[in-house]
């Protein structure tokens, strides 16, 4: 039989009366978080559309953290019904994973968007306009900076309420993340978190054309980079002829059955290394892996602080979370062959991130860099390739990003005339002016810095042991390393708080309503017990650190 | 009766903590407590003495143990007491001259504002002393060791208004540490060879420790000895000691504590007497710190410094015959005893005569007082016959049996030892002339008390003398006569009844051992030897200082005069091969800090900042960059994965 009539046998086929296209079965309840968070994202839709201005902002805070609980809710009942161990399998016609790191990773993302959407609707540190309290988002989104429009949507107190659903759609879209078991819906949860995200970063009440140029900045590269993860999808597929992970690990490791059409690709195995480091590239941008790290510190300065904090919480969980299931479910028969390339990835991280922080003078930048040390020291654990590898980048993930959250809400606070003064100069002395929130900032930087008693410590210790375990003991000496040099910058601030004297005409921190202060609160809290007690928690790791396949 | 010994330490100690602890309530009746309670130490002394007298010799040591101090599985360390006849000596020495020597105070320091603390010092010191010698480990011991250089710290620098005193208590402190780290060392070689520090077992199975490890052993205690005796290398805090109040240097730095050394060493006996080369080291030790001494004390001026000059000499005498091994150790412990009496005996009178003099110190400026002051001259000639070996004064009898035992060491070197030991005697007859002719004799050469400004390292004024009037000479009250009578009788009698039938070399013989040497010359010969260049000693002395006026300022003197007045130049020497050394040792390690440490560190951080400014540069806000880095990442990695696959 010829090529051409190959295919059109199959074209008659197909259109025959025996060939019929079956329903996909879809387990509504099993992927109950997630469609939890799209109907509330939904329905935040329609209350901007339908509700009067006035009551816009009371209806999606409602709708949001309604729709955030439930789904953290339904997170808990499956865990507990066993869907994150012996009931774990994939759902969806196998599209996406029900199990442990999968549940245990969206109810981390749930939690911190949780938190996050408090620090959203937070309205009290914007002076009033009209009467009108205001958030940190722009009054009107579709108006150019500048313009007579924007002034009189300023004066009008308007405010974009659309930030509830656009978070709550990238939301859904990082819980599908590291739960896609196809290369196909990676990519479709990719681009369903990626928009909304460049989107609210180009939000930003002040300077908004820093903030419209981090939007634009991050959607071109992150279009970029999309682009280069397709291509690997393609390629892996060319290879596999599948798009599961599962089927692309049978094919690499040769327990698929053979079929002629597989024989002729599986042996080109250049088209599966390329594949799979192409696909491997546009989950390293995600989480700001060097060399693909240059618009993060760029996109977080821009970027409302809200959302900053957001996107350095939620993304990196979501793409670690991602990056851990392809490597160990895809691609685990090819661990040779990327491990090495990690370690360089992940030694290139750590470095570059704590030495060019050093030199920092932005303390939002100062975390951007901040952020891509600790993704190197996070791809340290990923390298391991054990079990507790699995768990202690959980762990990490979680005790990380309450971190991050935290330190951000602390930066909306210290604020002067020009809205918040992110400049390092500017907080010196505070330690003095502000003991409170200057000792909070100094708990979230200890942290960081990894010192004993927070969260910071028990995580770099469990990701350093499963990396050294794993035997990347070098990759572990960079890493102490490179802590001995972010070490540096943190204290450097504590320094520059607690034991430089005020300017006279520094900024001053404003006092945020009961929702900022719920957020800083239970980034301290988890950072402390974290801190002190992690062993229930890395043990919860432990136990839902098997992925299904 | 076990249990008084603990007694025995504990009333000094208890003295010391009421007065210290006490406060300005106990200013009143304090220097009577501590009196008091040193007498009580006495008593309970001659109690436990009589009851060992009723024993027979081998069964005369008692032992208790008070508690376990450091229990840590093989490394056992109790407070427990040993009182053996060698224990039983020390502690009516330090005791019955400690008790003196409390009397004397009681007049001494009548002025001080800070007479309470001062005799809580110094029950903390007999307390310490005490524990030294009726340890029954060298752990314990040690307690003592350091309690004693404590107390000893602490008198000397009692003045510590005055920069001399507080520089001499710290001179002290430091060299004796050099000292007590030899005893540290010691104990630990102890413990690691016989896995304990008690002195039965590790004194019974000696023999069972390699020759090389003993040696080790023995070097170590001798240089502890050095550091407590004042003996040469170690001696040049003793001098500086003499800043102390009087009552101080009698007690402390001549009669008791500088001679724990000699009963390190003794009490140690069977690890020197395996280690031959120790025990010549010790011998050596002794020798060379006789005659240095002696020297130096035949050029000082200053009353007390002479003395200390004398009494480091005689307790090279003591060490010489401690390094002598069995023939030497009774009579180390005889004139050890004696020394303790004519000592006390003449630096109790050298108080005296400062207390009536308004604290002069220079003998230059003394003279004829013996009229004034009869029962200072009697007591203070009774010691001076004594210590120069007038025959059937306490001294006679003891440094003669020395040196009777340094010539049987034997060969030639029993003939060295033996000879300077001899020459030592001279001088000491020489030193100790000029000192008594210089003070008693001659014409007044009395000057106005200096002005208290002018000379700060006069002791304060006793009897609130004003500056610049004359002096007027006058015996002191019964409370300091009293010991310098007492120690007076012993000074004279001692020796006699110690060498009637023999009775201290029977009473200390079961506990060190006993041999006779065989000497190359009689008895009689050496003894003929030592009495006449005795007589030399005097004559020449007198020839210098008693036929002629003494000048009232030091003429210029020999070479060797003039180095001696600066102790044979022992402070020049520990400068130059110490301080100096030292300083530029430091000096070195800080260059090397600043430029070596710290430049690498600096280096370091200097590398990060500048490679931190190169790299952020690599940020320049243009999206083309990024998007051509991430391209060239993306290039990199793939190439990579794709190379490790063709180098696997």
């Amino acid at each position: 039989m010829t090529a051409s009539a190959t295919v059109h046998s199959l074209w008659t086929t197909a259109a025959g009366d025996g060939f019929k296209i079956p329903a996909p079965h879809i387990e509504y309840a099993q992927l109950s978080p997630v469609l939890i968070v799209f109907g509330a994202a939904v329905l935040g839709v329609l209350a901007d559309a339908f509700l009067p201005r006035r009551s816009r902002y009371g209806a999606q805070l409602l709708i949001s953290v309604a729709g955030l609980v439930g789904a953290f809710g339904a997170v808990l009942v499956l865990a507990s019904n066993g869907y994150a161990t012996d009931k774990a399998h994939l759902a969806a016609m196998g599209a996406v994973a029900v199990d442990g790191p999968a549940l245990f990773l969206q109810g981390t993302i749930v939690l911190v968007s949780l938190v996050a959407v408090f620090t959203f609707a937070e309205r009290r540190l914007e002076p009033k306009t009209d009467g009108a309290r205001t958030d940190a988002f722009t009054a009107q989104g579709s108006a150019v900076p500048g313009s007579e429009q924007e002034k009189a949507a300023t004066k009008a107190g308007f405010t974009t309420t659309e930030v509830f659903p656009l978070t709550l759609f990238a939301v859904g879209g990082m819980m599908i993340f590291p739960a896609a078991a196809d290369l196909l819906t990676l990519f479709v949860a990719l681009e369903v978190f990626s928009l909304p995200l460049y989107l609210l970063c180009a939000l930003a009440r002040r300077r908004r054309m820093l903030s419209q140029e981090a939007a634009v900045k991050y959607f071109l590269l992150g279009a970029f980079s999309s682009a280069f993860l397709l291509f690997g999808i393609a390629l892996l597929y060319g290879y596999a002829g599948t798009v599961s992970f599962g089927g692309i690990a049978d094919v690499v490791s040769g327990t698929a059955p053979m079929t002629p059409a597989l024989a002729e690709t599986a042996g080109n195995d250049a088209l599966l290394l390329i594949g799979g480091a192409m696909v491997l590239m546009g989950l390293l941008f995600k989480v700001g892996a060097v060399p693909f790290h240059a618009w993060t510190p760029d996109v977080y300065q821009g970027a409302p602080t809200p959302v900053t904090g957001f996107m350095a919480a939620a993304t990196k969980v979501a793409a670690f979370g991602a990056l851990l299931r392809l490597l160990y479910v895809a691609l685990p028969g090819l661990r040779w062959d990327w491990r090495p390339v990690l370690w360089g990835v992940a030694i290139l991280t750590m470095v570059v991130g704590a030495i060019v922080a050093v030199t920092q003078t932005d303390v939002k930048r100062l975390l951007a860099y901040s952020s891509i040390a600790h993704a190197g020291f996070i791809l340290a654990g990923v390298v391991a390739t054990t079990p507790d590898g699995i768990s202690s980048v959980m762990f990490y993930l979680a005790a990380y990003s309450f971190v991050t959250l935290g330190a951000f809400a602390v930066v909306t606070l210290v604020r002067d005339a020009g809205g918040e003064a992110t400049h390092l100069s500017r907080w010196a002395g505070l330690g003095r002016r502000s003991p409170l929130v200057a000792a909070v900032f100094a708990v979230f930087l200890l942290a960081f810095a990894g010192i004993p008693l927070t969260s910071g410590f028990a995580g770099k210790f469990a990701v350093f042991k499963a990396a050294a375990d794993g035997g990347a003991t070098p990759l572990v000496i960079v890493g102490v390393l490179s802590s001995a040099v972010a070490a540096f910058f943190y204290i450097r601030v504590i320094v520059l708080m607690f034991f430089s004297d005020p300017s006279p005409e520094g900024p001053t921190v404003a006092v945020p309503s009961p929702l900022t202060t719920t957020a800083i609160a239970f980034g301290v809290v988890t950072t402390v017990v974290l801190g002190i007690l992690p062993q229930y928690f890395l043990d919860l790791a432990d136990k839902a650190s098997v992925f299904v396949r | 009766m076990e249990n008084l010994i603990g007694a025995l330490v504990a009333a000094p100690l208890l003295g010391a903590a009421v007065l210290l602890l006490g406060g300005k309530a106990l200013d009143r009746i304090g220097h009577w407590l501590g009196t008091l309670l040193a007498g009580t130490s006495f008593v309970i002394g001659l109690i436990l003495f009589a009851d060992m007298l009723g024993r027979s010799g081998e069964h005369r040591a008692i032992s208790t143990t008070l508690y376990s101090w450091v229990p840590v599985n093989s490394f056992q360390a109790d407070v427990s007491f040993q009182l053996d006849q060698l224990s039983m000596t020390f502690v009516l020495l330090i005791t019955g001259v400690g008790t003196l020597i409390h009397l004397y105070s009681v007049g001494y320091m009548e002025h001080d504002e800070r007479r309470r603390r001062f005799f809580g010092y110094l029950n903390l010191f007999l307390a310490a002393m005490l524990l030294l010698v009726v340890a029954d480990n060298y752990l314990l011991l040690y307690v003592g060791w350091e309690g004693v250089g404590l107390a000893s710290y602490l008198l000397i620098g009692f003045w510590q208004h005055k920069p001399s005193a507080a520089t001499a208590a710290k001179k002290a402190f430091i060299v004796n540490r050099v000292g007590d780290v030899g005893l540290s060392i010691a104990i630990m070689l102890m413990f690691t060879t016989f896995g304990t520090f008690a002195f039965t077992p590790v004194l019974a199975s000696a023999d069972k420790a390699s020759e090389g490890t003993l040696t080790g052993i023995g070097l170590m205690l001798l240089l502890a000895a050095c550091g407590k005796s004042a003996q040469v290398p170690l001696q040049s805090w003793l001098g500086d000691a003499m800043e102390g109040p009087t009552p101080v240097s009698a007690l402390i730095h001549a009669a008791t504590m500088v001679t724990a050394g000699v009963y390190l060493i003794t009490r140690s006996g069977p690890i020197f007497n395996l280690a031959p080369d120790a025990q010549t080291a010790v011998v050596v030790v002794g020798t060379v710190t006789l005659l240095f001494g002696a020297i130096v004390g035949c050029a000082k001026d200053d009353i007390k410094k002479a003395l200390a000059g004398s009494t480091m000499s005689q307790i090279g005498y003591m060490v010489l015959a401690a390094g002598l091994g069995p023939i030497g150790y009774v009579f180390a412990i005889m004139h050890l005893v004696t020394h303790g009496f004519f000592k006390a005996g003449l630096f109790l009178g050298a108080g005296s005569v400062m207390h009536g003099m308004n604290d002069e110190v220079d003998m230059r400026k003394y003279g004829a007082l013996r009229k004034y002051m009869p029962i200072t001259f009697v007591t203070f000639g009774l010691g001076y016959l004594a210590i120069i070996g007038f025959p059937g004064l306490s001294g006679y009898f003891s440094k003669d049996k020395i040196i009777e035992a340094a010539f049987a060491k034997g060969g030639t070197e029993g003939w060295i030892i033996g000879s300077c030991a001899l020459l030592g005697a001279a001088i000491t007859a020489f030193y100790m002339t000029r000192v008594m002719l210089m003070t008693f004799f001659g014409e007044k050469r009395w000057q106005p008390a200096p002005d208290a400004d002018a000379a700060p390292s006069a002791e304060p004024a006793a009897e609130g003398h004003a500056a610049g009037e004359m002096p007027h000479p006058h015996e002191s009250p019964w409370s300091m006569t009293v010991p310098m009578i007492v120690l007076a009788f012993g000074s004279v009698f001692a020796g006699f009844l110690f060498n009637l039938n023999d009775s201290f070399l029977k009473w200390l013989e079961p506990v060190t051992g006993h041999k006779e040497g065989d000497s190359p010359l009689s008895a009689t010969t050496v003894t003929a030897t030592t009495v006449t260049v005795m007589v030399i000693g005097v004559a020449v002395a007198w020839l210098v200082y008693g036929r002629k006026p003494v000048p009232v300022v030091a003429p210029k003197g020999s070479l060797l005069t003039r180095a001696a007045r600066r102790d044979l130049l022992q402070d020049d020497f520990n400068h130059v091969a110490f301080v100096q050394t030292g300083s530029y040792l430091t000096r070195g390690l800080v260059y090397l800090d600043l430029k070596g440490v710290d430049g690498l560190v600096n280096g370091t951080a200097a590398t990060v900042g500048g490679l931190s400014s190169r790299m952020r540069r690599l940020q320049n806000g243009y999206v083309r960059s990024y998007a051509v880095s991430m391209f060239g990442g993306a290039a990199v990695l793939v190439a990579a994965t794709l190379l490790m696959r063709a180098v696997a």
